[in-house]
């Protein structure tokens, strides 16, 4: 027992989605829990925030000013550092805050907004602390989180996908949408990793993946302007679910003024 | 004792919740003076995402807020954007939203049940600790919340922020073979579920009966998911637009979260209010089943959520089989929408209880307002008064473990989510003022 290797699952500002990566391995679950100590996971049982371990997995953004403290502790306590999803990684929906005045939000939505103690941004967790290993995704799927545990503790790079949806599409041999039904997809920018499970139901990719690498934004934007997307339509696009990741923030503050602003 | 004992059960955070939160006691000569259950939850402040986004875009973002019960949030979002737009997309994606809805109560029951609730009950502090004694059900439960999440993936992709639904319908049919083969599975569940139910009849539950509001939809003719009007164990019966005249949600000082309130008073809403609301519209072989554990409902014992939650779990296998098995490939999986202004209200059962979402569209289809109220801001009252009874009763000179494990149990029960809470309070801040 003792001489298993540790792994935390630590939760900042999130869904929750990202840590049933984990719940929903099935007998998977019990087979890492054999190959593994959890040591801490407060959604599944364990709590020792505290203990020093091998792998901490991250999920949630950084949001509140006490997770700053919390972050870093988790970084001393630990060798590897893994974030998983679009919130730890890239700051996540919520990060759409980061181009509004969140001050202004909370007072709108709470009557006391004395009470309410928040960062007026979302950030992701690289950006305090030092990642090991960034998982994108939102959510992340088990089979992402157990190559990564697998190839930690065995020393191997971890291998991660870089490519586009575009090419998870041709490896599919999925209808493109944008060329065959003229539906504005963000395929062309964004990371594999999910399978291009949209377009293979038909509909657009929205990003969830986050930007991959070299993405050309420039071309995706006057496609979709070309599709008929007003600017404010094509901004839209790409503040998503990885608003803050910077190809995006970058790619949809140039499509036009966010009305959220 | 004249010095008041005040406990902090500072549990840094709560296991096995999803999302996390402390409960902090203040006990002055054996009567508790002050009890807060404390929300973790970072506000994420999701109303205000919402504004200025088009209407198609709600679904894949409300999904957002709950990894463990997106397809509720699909659920409620679309049905209040249709009726903004004057859409009725018609019997088959009535169904399909049923046996997408079948699916996460599967899931998220599943899940609740065997890694949050059952290690409580049987004395484990995990789901894997569980597992070494009690492999089978374990191993029974897991496979179930996998079938959970293959019904929701049949319709949506991926069990997680599925990605099939939009306003309108789907954005894609299964073929028949898929649904043939997923019909395969949910017969073979059948008896495990069966099983499940009388293992969680068959469990030591505390007698603890209280009063209690229930709070749930009603249908018609069914056991309430998409639709219904919004009833009580006391008498209220309205249409789900008019629950702002009766619920309202409160900032309490000497509280957590915003509390929901039904005419000034905590009410229960989730599976237990459910079954004791709809008892009379679940099919009568699961009836028969239920009359056979001995266990009478409506039941006043919360204790027996781990119960309903079962009951549950079967219904909706049968549900999605019979839905299934009367599967026709449509041409279309959805009807088109156009943008229009106006406001609109969706309240479905999502599976800890209703989920009521309104939004006020402009004619360009731009989200001009949204505000949601999630299960777990509704019961967290009802939660607190729980705790005051029980924790009373249960006595408040034990050691503080004890004493600790018991709340953390009481509050589980409630399978609170609280990541669901579009915008819960940190109360730490509110302690200075007070
Ligand atoms: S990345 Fe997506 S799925 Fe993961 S925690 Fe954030 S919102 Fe949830
Ligand atoms: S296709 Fe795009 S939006 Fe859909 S799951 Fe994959 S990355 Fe996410």
């Amino acid at each position: 027992m003792a001489d298993k290797p540790k792994v935390a699952v630590h939760k900042f500002a999130s869904c929750d989605g990202c840590q049933l990566a984990f719940l929903n391995l099935g007998e998977d679950l019990l087979t890492l829990a054999q190959m593994v100590d959890i040591v801490h996971f407060a959604e599944a049982g364990p709590v020792n925030p505290e203990a020093a371990v091998d792998i901490a997995f991250i999920e949630g953004s950084i949001s509140m000013p006490e997770d700053l403290e919390r972050i870093r502790r988790i970084r001393a306590n630990t060798r590897f550092l893994v974030t998983i999803g679009a919130c730890a990684t890239a700051g996540g929906l919520q990060a759409l805050r980061n181009f509004a005045n969140a001050d202004e939000w909370v007072a709108s939505i709470y009557a006391r907004p004395e009470y309410i103690q928040s960062l007026s941004t979302s950030t992701p967790i690289a950006q305090h602390v030092k990642a090991d290993l960034e998982i994108w995704g939102c959510p992340v799927n088990g089979r992402q989180v157990l190559a990564a545990v697998r190839s930690l503790l065995s020393g191997v790079s971890p291998w991660l996908e870089k490519d586009k949806v575009c090419m998870e599409c041709k490896r599919q041999h999925n209808v493109c949408v944008m060329v065959a039904k003229d539906i504005p997809c963000m395929g062309p920018v964004t990371r594999s990793g999910c399978g291009a499970i949209c377009p293979s139901f038909g509909r657009d990719c929205y990003a969830c993946y986050g930007p991959a690498e070299n993405p050309n934004t420039v071309a995706l934007t006057q496609r979709l302007e070309g599709l008929g997307l007003v600017p404010e339509a094509v901004a839209r696009r790409f503040h998503f679910i990885t608003a803050a990741a910077p190809a995006f923030a970058e790619a949809g503050l140039r499509g036009g003024n966010m009305p959220h602003d | 004792m004249t010095e008041p004992r005040h406990i902090p059960i500072q549990v840094p955070v709560l296991a096995r919740v999803e999302g996390e939160g402390t409960l902090e006691l203040r006990v002055h000569d054996g009567v508790i003076e002050d009890l807060r259950l404390r929300i973790f939850e970072p506000p994420r402040m999701f109303e205000k995402l919402l504004e200025g986004r088009e209407y198609s875009e709600v679904p894949d973002m409300v999904a957002r807020i709950c990894g463990i019960c997106p397809v509720a949030y699909q659920m409620s979002a679309v049905h209040a954007i249709e009726s903004i737009l004057g859409v009725e997309p018609g019997p088959w994606v009535r169904n399909m939203r049923r046996v997408f809805y079948c699916g996460e109560w599967i899931q998220s029951h599943s899940l609740h049940i065997h890694m949050l609730a059952a290690p409580d009950l049987l004395g484990y502090s995990s789901v894997v600790e569980m597992a070494r004694k009690f492999s089978e059900e374990v191993r029974r439960g897991l496979r179930l919340q996998a079938l959970g999440n293959d019904i929701i993936r049949l319709l949506g992709a991926r069990s997680v922020h599925p990605v099939g639904a939009r306003v309108g319908g789907f954005h894609h049919a299964p073929k028949p073979k898929q649904v043939n083969l997923l019909l395969e599975k949910l017969h073979a569940a059948l008896p495990d579920a069966e099983d499940l139910l009388r293992w969680t009849a068959s469990l030591e539950l505390p007698s603890d009966d209280q009063d209690f509001i229930c709070v749930a939809l009603r249908h018609a003719r069914e056991y309430p998911m998409n639709e219904g009007r919004l009833v009580s164990s006391h008498g209220l019966d309205i249409p789900a637009d008019q629950f702002e005249t009766r619920f309202a949600e409160q900032q309490v000082p000497h509280s957590t979260a915003l509390h929901c309130l039904l005419d000034g008073s905590p009410y229960l809403v989730g599976p237990l209010a459910r079954l004791n609301l709809n008892f009379d519209h679940l099919p009568d072989s699961i009836r028969t089943l239920v009359d056979n554990l001995g266990i009478g409902f409506p039941s006043r014992n919360m204790h027996h959520s781990v119960v309903a939650r079962a009951i549950e779990i079967v219904f909706a296998i049968r549900e999605a089989i019979r839905l299934l098995e009367a599967y026709r490939e449509p041409q279309l999986a959805y009807v088109n929408t156009m943008p229009r202004a106006g406001t609109g209200v969706g309240c479905t059962e999502a599976p800890r209880g209703i989920l009521w979402h309104r939004y006020e569209l402009g004619a360009e289809g731009l989200v001009i307002r949204a505000r949601i109220v999630p299960p777990t801001s509704q019961n967290q009252s009802r939660m607190e008064d729980d705790l005051r009874q029980s924790l009373q009763s249960f006595g408040l000179n034990q050691h503080e473990d004890a004493l600790r494990h018991f709340g953390e149990r009481v509050i589980r029960n409630y399978d609170p989510c609280i990541s669901c809470a579009t915008h819960f309070l940190d109360l730490r801040i509110s302690r200075q003022g007070s």
